[in-house]
């Protein structure tokens, strides 16, 4: 057993660190530090200036444009990522689609969309839950009819993140009815611009517009937009959920939020101190902190199992679970060191056209809209009741 | 990085597996916690015969040079065997001190006879008032007139202190300067288990191990260590303890885990087994999560229990602290709930691994003692 990294390790975390430090657009940084909503635009510079690096896709294999890091890499890549205020990876091209188009896409497919995920030119979103089918995705019925060089797609998606301004959808749709419910999906990229989709805004609790409602009337998708076979949809789906999932307990992340909390319950203030110094809220502070090291190590343990050319299991679903059971509790943490301060409600103090002077304290506003989006968390993905049914399952043979 | 055994620690760990799988039946370890020493000579005979006495001692005194990850498998074993021997007690503390403190006449008398099987140490720290705070220390110790400046008198009290009556020498921490609960001024001391103005009352502990109530009335000891500077010393060796016994911790909680993942799949109510219970399903999959959580806890404190920066290497101990306390209290706990009524019964192994999770917890600190203890670094 041996903890350190590498020395070439270390010496990759000061390239990145050093690299992010000097190219890191300073409005962005501001904008992450005080958690307003990123605009497209402003995503699309930084994932620019990554890809000029060549470090969009960390995940990637080199023949795709990626990197070609091993595990520790890529770990020690989005620690550094979370160490500053970057804007938080949208997942749905570099690690959802993008994987998946060059592990069962055609030659054709991966010439026409890797290059500009990679770019970040072309922004996707998800279409697979439907109004009907949530936990139970295999249900889904959004259909999907053949008619010569198309298929013509009818039905509603939902939850979809990002649909308001994505240039692609990949989406789950029935091509049959025969059989198992999982035989009979497939799997097909749609242009966003295409006559017939319609997405609606759907506003969720902390007031934003994150999601939505899609409708598909009579949309017709070229049959060359299938990836693999047709029916096969299914399999493909289940690939990208055990695909690149050590990411997914984002532990550099909730580190980071652990540091902004200290410094937020440093500078309230409480019976002549600060909230900090007080004994129960220090020790719940290190009660999350300490949930967060154990999670840490049983993802470097993943890693390590990884990078010894092991693949990880369905066990890889703790991480989902505790990763996002710990984000919650530090966005409810820091909500409740705010005290009366969590209550003021304007969301317009999160973007650039704000400019009257805060409401209370200046971390305040940012903070209980992502508590309340934080809610999400547990649900989306798989919801964790979803996550233990697996591991149950798949692990503990019960 | 890596946590990977190396070639080595894995035949320790197989030949660990092979002495609780020949020696620590359920009924053989009752037989050996009912007898009149509540462990086995034999079994320590062995202990040391295999070599995992000497595993943690240094080469030049007879022992093998292995670190904390060596240990740690060691105690991990034996947490799945529920092994009552004093090894934690001798070794990992007894040899720790004399490893970090001991003079050189010290370390040539006893670390050999530790490798060797032919000592036996144990340590005294607890007193009725202290609860977990090493430094709150009312025995006084006062040199003495014979021996030459060397030789010092103890008196006080000294609570539960595990495997005393097997001891040969007992470790005492008394007080030669300084206020009660000052951390100047502690000086740690060997003393002899047979010397005079020394009374035990020995007892039985609810796991299953032994402890003694020690009274000290001018007991002649020699100091181990600097002079006054107990406090450091402790802070490094119960460290170490911490450290080997998280390891124990997850030996007892896998074996828990295991065996309710098991009964649950043959154990048959309402015509199906328990296993198809969705709410049973999820505590099963908490439990394993706790496990795989404590483990990686227990890597991470082993790893870094020699860590030279002070405050990282006292984070990481009280944080796998927690965690442990944590994660045995939950999996012991719901592993006699999933067991119901069998797992209230004496009978059944459940409970015994549950009263050893539960003593850890309080051992060297409980949870709040080490939250409090982290928070405050």
């Amino acid at each position: 057993m041996e903890l350190a990294f590498s020395d070439e390790d270390l010496a990759f975390r000061e390239e990145v660190r050093t690299f992010v430090a000097d190219n890191l657009p300073a409005d962005i940084a501001e904008s992450v530090r005080r958690g307003r909503a990123i605009d497209k635009l402003d995503i699309q510079r930084w994932q620019r200036i990554l890809f000029d690096r060549g470090w969009a896709a960390p995940a990637w294999p080199v023949e795709y444009g990626g990197p070609g890091w091993d595990a520790t890499k890529r770990y020690i890549f989005d620690e550094v990522m979370s160490e500053f205020d970057t804007p938080e990876t949208i997942p749905f091209g570099t690690l959802m689609v993008g994987p998946l188009i060059y592990t069962f896409g055609n030659q054709a497919q991966k010439d026409r969309f890797l290059p500009k995920i990679l770019t970040g030119e072309e922004w996707w979103c998800q279409g697979y839950s439907e109004p009907g089918s949530g936990s139970d995705l295999a249900s889904l019925q959004t259909k999907a009819v053949r008619d010569g060089e198309h298929y013509v797609v009818n039905g509603t998606k939902t939850w979809n993140s990002s649909a308001h301004v994505a240039d692609w959808v990949f989406c789950l749709v029935r091509t049959s009815n025969e059989g198992k419910q999982q035989e009979g999906i497939s799997f097909l990229l749609i242009d966003m611009t295409t006559p017939g989709i319609d997405p609606k805004p759907i506003i969720s609790i902390d007031g934003a517009h994150h999601l939505n409602m899609t409708y598909y009337t009579d949309v017709r998708v070229p049959v060359e937009n299938r990836i693999g076979e047709e029916n096969k949809g299914w399999t493909y789906a289940k690939f990208l959920l055990g695909h690149e999932r050590n990411s997914i307990a984002e532990v550099g992340l909730s580190k980071q939020r652990v540091r902004r909390l200290r410094k937020i319950a440093g500078e309230e203030q409480f019976g002549g101190g600060s909230l900090a110094d007080d004994a129960t809220y220090a020790g719940r502070i290190a009660n999350v902190e300490i949930s967060l090291t154990a999670l840490e190590y049983l993802n470097l343990r993943f890693l390590a199992e990884e990078a010894a050319g092991r693949p990880i299991g369905p066990e890889v679903s703790m991480l989902k679970i505790k990763g996002t059971e710990i984000r919650q509790k530090l966005t409810e943490l820091t909500i409740e060191a705010l005290g009366y301060y969590a209550m003021p409600f304007e969301p317009e103090q999160l973007t650039d056209r704000w400019n009257e002077p805060p409401i209370g304290p200046d971390h305040a506003a940012a903070q209980m809209p992502q508590y309340l989006f934080s809610r999400a968390a547990t649900i989306y993905g798989g919801s964790n009741e979803i996550q233990r049914n697996i591991i149950a399952k798949m692990v503990l043979g019960l | 990085m890596d946590f990977s055994l190396s070639e080595e620690q894995q035949l320790l760990k197989d030949s660990v597996q092979r002495f609780v799988r020949e020696e620590y039946e359920l009924e053989a370890r009752r037989k050996l916690v009912a007898s009149d020493i509540g462990y086995s000579e034999e079994h320590w005979a062995k202990m040391a015969e295999l070599g995992w006495l000497a595993l943690s001692l240094p080469e030049e005194y007879g022992g093998i040079g292995g670190g904390p990850v060596d240990t740690m498998v060691l105690m991990e074993e034996l947490g799945r065997g529920l092994v009552v021997e004093p090894y934690l007690t001798s070794v990992v503390i007894g040899g720790g001190f004399l490893m970090a403190a001991g003079s050189k006449e010290q370390k040539t008398e006893l670390l050999p006879k530790l490798a060797a099987g032919e000592l036996k140490l144990a340590f005294a720290y607890a007193e009725r008032q202290s609860r977990f705070d090493l430094n709150d220390v009312e025995c006084t110790a006062e040199a003495s007139a014979e021996g030459g400046g060397d030789s010092y008198k103890i008196s006080g009290h000294k609570g539960v202190v595990f495997h005393a009556a097997s001891a040969d020498k007992i470790i005492v921490s008394a007080r030669t300067s300084g206020g009660s609960r000052d951390a100047d001024g502690i000086t740690l001391f060997l003393i002899d288990n047979n010397a005079d103005g020394l009374s035990r009352r020995d007892y039985p502990t609810v796991d299953g191990l032994r402890a003694s109530e020690l009274e000290m009335d001018g007991v002649a000891g020699t100091p181990l260590g600097q002079v006054g500077g107990g406090a450091a010393l402790m802070d490094t060796v119960v460290g170490q303890a911490i450290a080997a016994i998280c390891a124990e911790a997850v030996g007892c909680m896998d074996v828990l885990q295991e065996t309710t993942n098991e009964y649950l799949k043959t154990r048959v109510q309402f015509g199906v087994p328990l296993s198809k219970f969705q709410v049973l399903q999820h505590r099963m999959v908490d439990m394993f999560m706790e496990c795989e959580q404590a483990r990686s806890m227990t890597y991470m404190v082993n790893l870094k229990v020699d860590e030279a920066d002070k405050v990282e290497r006292e984070k990481a101990i009280s944080a796998a602290k927690v965690q442990i306390g944590n994660s045995g209290r939950y999996v012991g706990q719901q592993s006699v709930q999933l067991h119901g009524g069998m797992g209230m019964t004496d009978e059944l192994h459940v409970g015994h691994y549950f009263k050893r999770l539960t003593m850890i917890d309080t051992m060297f600190g409980n949870k709040d003692h080490h939250l409090k203890r982290y928070a405050d670094l």
